[in-house]
């Protein structure tokens, strides 16, 4: 399926079905995310990326084969599943807006050492905002909360969805600057619309259509085929998105 | 002017009652989306056991009710903890059979509770000096209470603290706000309900005693009437706010307490027209979230 990626993917989805009370949301979907860099997934909206990553994390029932690491996942709950090391940057970020940035940062640490100064350092200004409460931030400085969260703690693999989604292009670049960051130690399966984003970190490419996988190999081949862009992802110039 | 001051203050005692039940209910309903009817359950079988075990040690001593309150806080967290670990649990995320099965437990232990200790209200002794009055701005105010209000002021600020100075406490406010999203952050959510049950449950159980202590009597009924007012609180104060319930228990405890007296004894009537106010001109309660 991915012979160009070197070593065992650090994801692998088999058959992968999802259900929202009852209704098909993903179909049959498989595909791997590699052990190093970013493996983006993409599609149209609507198509089922966030219930895909959702699926994966148990949010929503589902059936299928999928193995972190080698271990089976398929029968776990949620927590058990982030436990095994998963940082989950969900869309439209999901900070708890009662809380503060601190304690929604602190609720997400799982580690016995948890990346505080990491955080600070990526994130300087949540740090200068830690006892004010997330619901009064910007949509960007939640979405560097939500960040946060997964980057507070060391991970086998972060799923992140839409980081950029309506945010201003300087904290986009802002954005894009931590993830590519954050790939040089982990693995990332990173849904985004953003085709420059994109261009700029993701390695793979794994593409949605109909609920099922319609591409699945180099980002940079993708991005090239513009054809396939404008097929499945409703883009016309690929040059000028962003 | 003494009558609006005795009102006043009898209206702030019972909404101490209220709050006791109406916060376990705020709570539960804010963190799992459980309507839990048992709740009034807690505070009975609370009352009657630390009843049983304050009379046998010493009857109508502040001895005996602090025994009494001791038992009914350890009686109330214990059943309520049981019942989310052996019942709600298996039903997860299934909330009209949780609420279902929930109204059954409640209908069945009140037969129980009438097996073991008949139909009629049993008298309780009490320390002599909340019998006593004592007076404030010229108004004869019962001892009672006093000790209701104080208690509720010592739960609601441990509950408060608890959930501001607690890792768990974290846990349930941001699970009240999105249980989902608690789960992925890798935490264990059920932990917290099971715990959310035994604070409910263990100020429930207080309630109970003092309910015990405020109307002079034991019964199998003690907890049905106070969780219908208790669920009129937690809807006016705003499903799942703590603050809400408080604030709610008050007016609804004083509304009624004013209605009956001024208004020819219509305080039932008041306080759930009041109800029908709030949820027709701000459903979601006082301090209810949206959506
Ligand atoms: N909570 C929900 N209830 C019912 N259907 C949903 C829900 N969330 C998403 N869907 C449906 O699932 C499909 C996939 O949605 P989604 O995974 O959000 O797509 P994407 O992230 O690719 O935009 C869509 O048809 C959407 O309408
Ligand atoms: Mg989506």
């Amino acid at each position: 399926m991915s012979e160009s990626s070197p070593a065992q993917p650090i994801l692998t989805v088999r058959g992968l079905t999802g259900r929202i009370a009852g209704q098909l949301v993903v179909e049959d979907v498989s595909f791997d995310v590699a052990a190093t860099g970013v493996t983006a997934l993409l599609g149209r909206n609507g198509v089922g990326k966030t219930s895909t990553i959702r699926s994966i994390l148990g949010l929503i029932d589902r059936t299928g084969e999928m193995s972190l690491a080698g271990t089976r996942i398929d029968r776990l709950p949620t927590h058990r599943i982030v436990q095994l090391g998963v940082g989950y940057v969900p869309e439209d970020r999901e900070v708890f807006g009662g809380l503060t940035v601190a304690e929604n940062l602190r609720l997400a640490e799982r580690d016995r050492s948890p990346r505080r100064d990491e955080v600070r350092r990526l994130f300087p200004d949540l740090h200068d905002r830690r006892d004010q409460r997330a619901g009064t931030l910007s949509g960007g400085q939640q979405q560097m909360v939500s960040l946060g969260r997964a980057l507070v703690n060391e991970n086998r693999l972060l799923l992140v969805d839409e980081p950029t989604k309506g945010l201003a292009p300087k904290i986009v670049d802002e954005v894009a600057v931590a993830l590519a960051e954050a790939a040089k130690t982990v693995p990332i399966l990173l849904v985004e619309q953003n085709l420059a984003v994109i261009r700029a970190l993701a390695h793979r490419a794994v593409v949605l259509s109909g609920g099922r996988v319609v591409y699945d190999g180099e980002a940079s081949d993708l991005l090239d085929d513009e054809a396939m862009l404008r097929r499945h992802l409703g883009v016309h110039d690929a040059g000028e998105a962003a | 002017m003494d009558t609006v001051v005795l009102l006043l203050v009898t209206g702030l005692g019972l909404g101490a009652l209220y709050f006791l039940v109406a916060s376990g209910l705020s709570l539960i309903y804010g963190l799992m989306g459980v309507l839990n009817f048992a709740h009034g359950s807690f505070l009975t079988i609370s009352a009657f056991l630390g009843w049983e075990v304050g009379r046998r040690v010493s009857d109508g001593t502040w001895l005996g009710l602090g025994l009494s309150a001791l038992v009914g806080v350890a009686v109330g967290a214990i059943v309520a903890a049981a019942t989310e670990f052996l019942i709600i649990r298996r039903l997860y995320e299934r909330h009209i059979e949780q609420a279902l099965v929930t109204v059954g437990l409640s209908l069945a232990s009140v037969a129980l509770f009438e097996g073991i200790w008949g139909t009629d209200p049993i008298y309780t002794e009490r320390p002599d000096w909340l019998t006593e009055t004592t007076t404030v701005l010229g108004a004869r105010i019962p001892n009672d209470r006093f000790l209701l209000i104080a208690c509720a002021v010592l739960v609601l600020g441990g509950i408060v603290l608890f959930l501001h100075r607690t890792r768990y406490g974290l846990i349930i406010r941001a699970g009240v706000e999105n249980r989902h999203m608690v789960t992925a952050l890798g935490i264990d959510v059920r932990r917290a309900f099971t715990l959310v049950f035994a604070i409910g449950g263990a100020a429930a159980g207080l309630g109970g005693v003092l309910a015990s202590v405020y109307y002079g009597y034991v019964s199998a009924h003690l907890g049905s009437v106070l969780l219908i007012f208790a669920f009129i609180v937690t809807v006016i104060g705003g499903l799942g706010s703590l603050t809400g319930a408080a604030i709610a228990s008050v007016l609804v405890a004083v509304l009624q307490q004013f209605a009956n007296f001024y208004l020819a004894g219509t305080g039932d009537f008041v306080v759930v027209v009041a109800l029908a106010a709030v949820l027709l001109v701000r459903p979601r309660g006082l301090l209810g979230r949206t959506t």
